[in-house]
């Protein structure tokens, strides 16, 4: 764009594990002054990880980082990259709810010392809020615990542009406008425009594809850890950008024996729409099949299976939210497998132990849950495996829908296998399952698809007219309406 | 010689039996203080007054198992009500014991409906809702007993009061009350479903548990328990009182939680609830006996129930 670009900072083959996962693998990056740079990709494609690294807070296990031309070794920490002038926006705010806007403003900038730093930090958070968000109406004097959650995003946004002694030269804004309103996320969007023709840099990350096509000088494109295209913002669309983050290669085949669609026939065992739903479209679900609930995290997939559950209608819930929703942490592997089977281990009145012990090991055996003695107590088992005793709970219940709330969290990939194995044979007996998951490969699993955006179904895709493009577009159809 | 050791240590990693320990100790220095005088009398006397404790504790164990927040402070009241109410009904007659009986029981079923209707219904805190509807529950009590000092019928102050070989009648039928709740507890449906919910509510909805009807059932047969007790303590005691129940709001509380009972709910523990009723009854016995002054009876009860609570929290840990 500009004659006289500099270089701030250039990522050079870097790399970064998770234990055996590779969350970003040979990833290169440049920063030039005057420039915004669009980052987009799928849930944990490495986005955040990779400013988390640039801003310090996580190490690379490989590459190198320099910054104005100067290697950066090991040592490279949060407060290095603050003297560098880097600073970052986080997703998880990062305020102190018990301190009022300007203590926290001082908490980021060390040099507001001394006699008067409360005047100090005031007028300098107050200014900067003024500047950037016009009509804010937010006291400094404020706790940040009694202000809602678009007014901390914008402290914490205001916060970040706000210079002292040091110098300010990139500001990384990480889903920034999923919290404010259209208003309030277009005067974000043009002061980034205004601090960019100044001279500053911005990398933007969003899922909101129009925000991204609209503000930024150059666009990202990231997907399983590394860079997967990189050009100027004038040569995507919304669509060449949606086919940039999905793979095109992964196409779902099909199989020989697909018979999605002849289960869609009868009455539906469940019909259904979810509470803000603003058309006629509706969840249907047939006996035998297994419906995938689609979308980014937190779209109100969730709220769908919750507002289904009920066990009077013999359902079984398998909980993605281990400790909040599913495991008894006083009672031993078995109990917590057995739970959910109490009525079919009556006899006459009373349970029958004999029967609640080989119902457990069958089903240990039948999921390889690892431990040496089912009566040990659930937390001795690893994630994984009590995410299995989980699943062993739902399956030995006879209930004949089985709700799965994102299931496979913290599960390893062969586990993962068995238990797809395990669904598709409980299906073709006849058991019917609603699965909420966020991974692509799930959902090749599954007869049907419904994805979910605010809380709404927005689209409703039938195995055969799969693939990973319809539903990423599905699922960021957002701002364009 | 190995095997008894670890019978030994197995027995002592029960949380129920530092409970008894305790209870045995202070017999223990009881007698030696009174060189033997009495030995026989005092458990006689020890077990006739746990039984009552026991009774309202293991429905207060109950509804403490449900988990944070839950608590049932109207018994002493509800023990009142259904004192003065089936004295009244029976007055000194015999063939109206059973009568008695039911009338008792009724009136507890009304207080448990209407304690679960004010959690329920109003959303208060049990611990409000339960005191609050204690004064309610009382105030009925005297508008309905007043001035009335009736003598239970003969044949009821003979049952709760008969010893048979030093072991009073009232306590064994207590026990085989208390052996057949402890069977509820842990093999029916409905006890484990109480143990669920008082670890995790919301993964006890998602099991399929009926959250809210188990609270119900709890909170009602922690009432029946109570009213229960009221019948069989006007009986004892010669007639009902208006202040018959005071005691009982700390006790039930104490000997659930000196009993090993998980304050934060999903554990409980039925036999502990025994050794502590034995054990709280013994303490006062033994201080008084020493013939300390008040203040430093208060002192000592203290000290001593914190030490007992350490000792059986601690060997709960390792297990």
């Amino acid at each position: 764009m500009s004659k006289n670009k500099k270089n701030i900072v250039t990522l050079t083959g870097v790399g970064k594990s998770f234990g055996a996962v590779k969350a970003l693998q040979n990833v290169q990056l440049e920063i030039s002054t005057g420039e915004c740079i669009g980052l987009v990709g799928h849930n944990g494609a490495g986005k955040s990880t990779l400013m988390n690294i640039l801003a310090g807070t996580l190490t690379p296990t490989k590459g190198e980082i320099n910054v104005s031309q100067v290697a950066q070794d090991q040592l490279y920490n949060v407060a290095i990259a603050h003297q560098q002038g880097i600073r970052c926006v986080f997703q998880e705010l990062s305020l102190c709810p018990n301190l009022t806007v300007t203590e926290n403003t001082r908490v980021m900038h060390a040099s507001l010392q001394g006699w008067g730093w409360r005047k100090k930090a005031g007028a300098l958070i107050i200014d900067m809020l003024d500047e950037i968000f016009p009509g804010h109406g937010i006291s400094i004097k404020a706790l940040i615990d009694d202000l809602s959650l678009s007014q901390r995003q914008m402290v914490e946004i205001a916060r970040a542009f706000s210079i002292t002694d040091t110098q300010l030269r990139i500001v990384i804004l990480d889903e920034p406008t999923s919290s404010l309103d259209a208003v309030v996320a277009d005067q974000l969007l043009q002061h980034i425009r205004r601090f960019v023709s100044r001279g500053g840099a911005c990398v933007l990350i969003s899922h909101m594809l129009e925000e991204i096509l609209s503000s930024c000088d150059r666009i990202v494109v990231m997907r399983d850890g590394t860079v997967v295209a990189e050009k100027n913002a004038t040569d995507f669309n919304r669509d060449s950008l949606v086919a940039a983050m999905g793979s095109m290669a992964r196409e779902y085949q099909h199989d020989a024996n697909d018979d999605a669609a002849s289960k869609r026939q009868g009455t539906a065992l469940i019909n259904c729409a979810p509470k803000l739903q603003h058309d006629e479209q509706q969840l249907r679900v047939y006996k035998g099949e297994i419906v995938g609930l689609a979308g980014l995290a937190g779209q109100g997939q969730t709220e769908m299976l919750v507002q289904l559950f009920s066990p009077q209608k013999s359902m079984a819930f398998v909980a993605g939210d281990r400790q909040s929703d599913g495991i008894f942490p006083l009672w031993s592997i078995a109990e917590n497998i057995t739970i959910g089977s109490m009525r079919n281990l009556l006899r006459k009145f009373l349970l029958d132990k004999n029967s609640a012990a080989a119902l457990a090991s069958h089903w240990q055996q039948k999921i390889a849950i690892r431990s040496p003695d089912l009566n040990h107590n659930i937390l001795s088992l690893s994630g994984g495996n009590q995410q299995k005793a989980l699943f062993a709970r739902a399956l030995a219940s006879n209930a004949q829908t089985v709700l799965m709330d994102d299931p496979m969290r913290g599960v390893d990939i062969g586990t993962k296998q068995d238990v797809y194995d395990m669904i598709r044979a409980e299906a073709d007996n006849g058991r019917t399952f609603l699965w909420y998951t966020t991974e692509f490969d799930e959902l090749k699993h599954c007869d049907h698809v419904y994805v979910f955006r605010n809380g709404e179904i927005v689209a409703d895709i039938p195995k055969t007219q799969m693939n990973e493009q319809r539903i990423l577009q599905a699922s960021f159809k957002a701002s364009a309406a | 010689m190995h095997s008894i050791s670890s019978l030994f240590h197995h027995t002592l990693a029960k949380p129920w039996i530092w409970a008894f320990i305790g209870a045995f100790a202070v017999w223990l220095a009881t007698i030696i203080f009174t060189g033997g005088q009495g030995a026989g009398q005092m458990l006689t006397a020890a077990l006739s007054f746990a039984t009552f404790s026991v009774i309202v504790g293991i429905g207060q164990m109950f509804v403490i198992s449900l988990g944070p927040g839950n608590i049932d402070l109207s018994i002493p009241a509800n023990i009142t009500l259904a004192g003065v109410v089936s004295m009244k009904l029976m007055d000194s007659h015999n063939e109206m014991i059973l009568l008695g009986l039911g009338a008792a029981l009724l009136s507890g079923l009304a207080v448990g409906i209407f304690n679960y209707t004010l959690i329920r219904l109003l959303r208060i805190p049990p611990i409000i809702a339960t005191m609050s509807s204690s004064f309610l529950i009382l105030s009925t009590a005297i508008a309905y007993g007043r001035g009335l000092k009736i003598k239970p019928p003969a044949a009821l102050a003979e049952f709760t009061t008969t010893h048979i070989y030093g072991v009073p009648l009232l306590a064994i039928c207590i026990v085989v009350l208390a052996f057949i709740l402890g069977v509820m507890l842990h093999r029916t449906v409905f006890g484990q479903s109480i143990l669920a919910i008082g670890q995790n509510p919301r993964a006890a909805k998602f099991a399929g548990i009926s959250v809210e009807y188990v609270r119900f059932c709890t909170y009602l047969l922690c009432a029946l328990l109570a009213s229960l007790c009221g019948y069989l303590l006007a009986g004892f005691s010669g007639g009902a009182s208006l202040n018959m129940g005071t005691e009982y709001l700390l006790a039930s509380i104490a000997v659930v939680v000196i009993g090993g009972t998980s304050v934060a709910g999903g554990f409980s523990n039925l036999p502990g609830i025994w050794g502590a009723a034995l054990f709280m009854f013994l303490l006062v016995t033994m201080l008084n006996t020493f013939g300390l002054s008040a203040g430093l009876r208060l002192m000592l009860t203290g000290i001593i129930i914190v030490g007992v609570i350490i000792l059986s929290t601690r060997s709960k840990q390792p297990s």
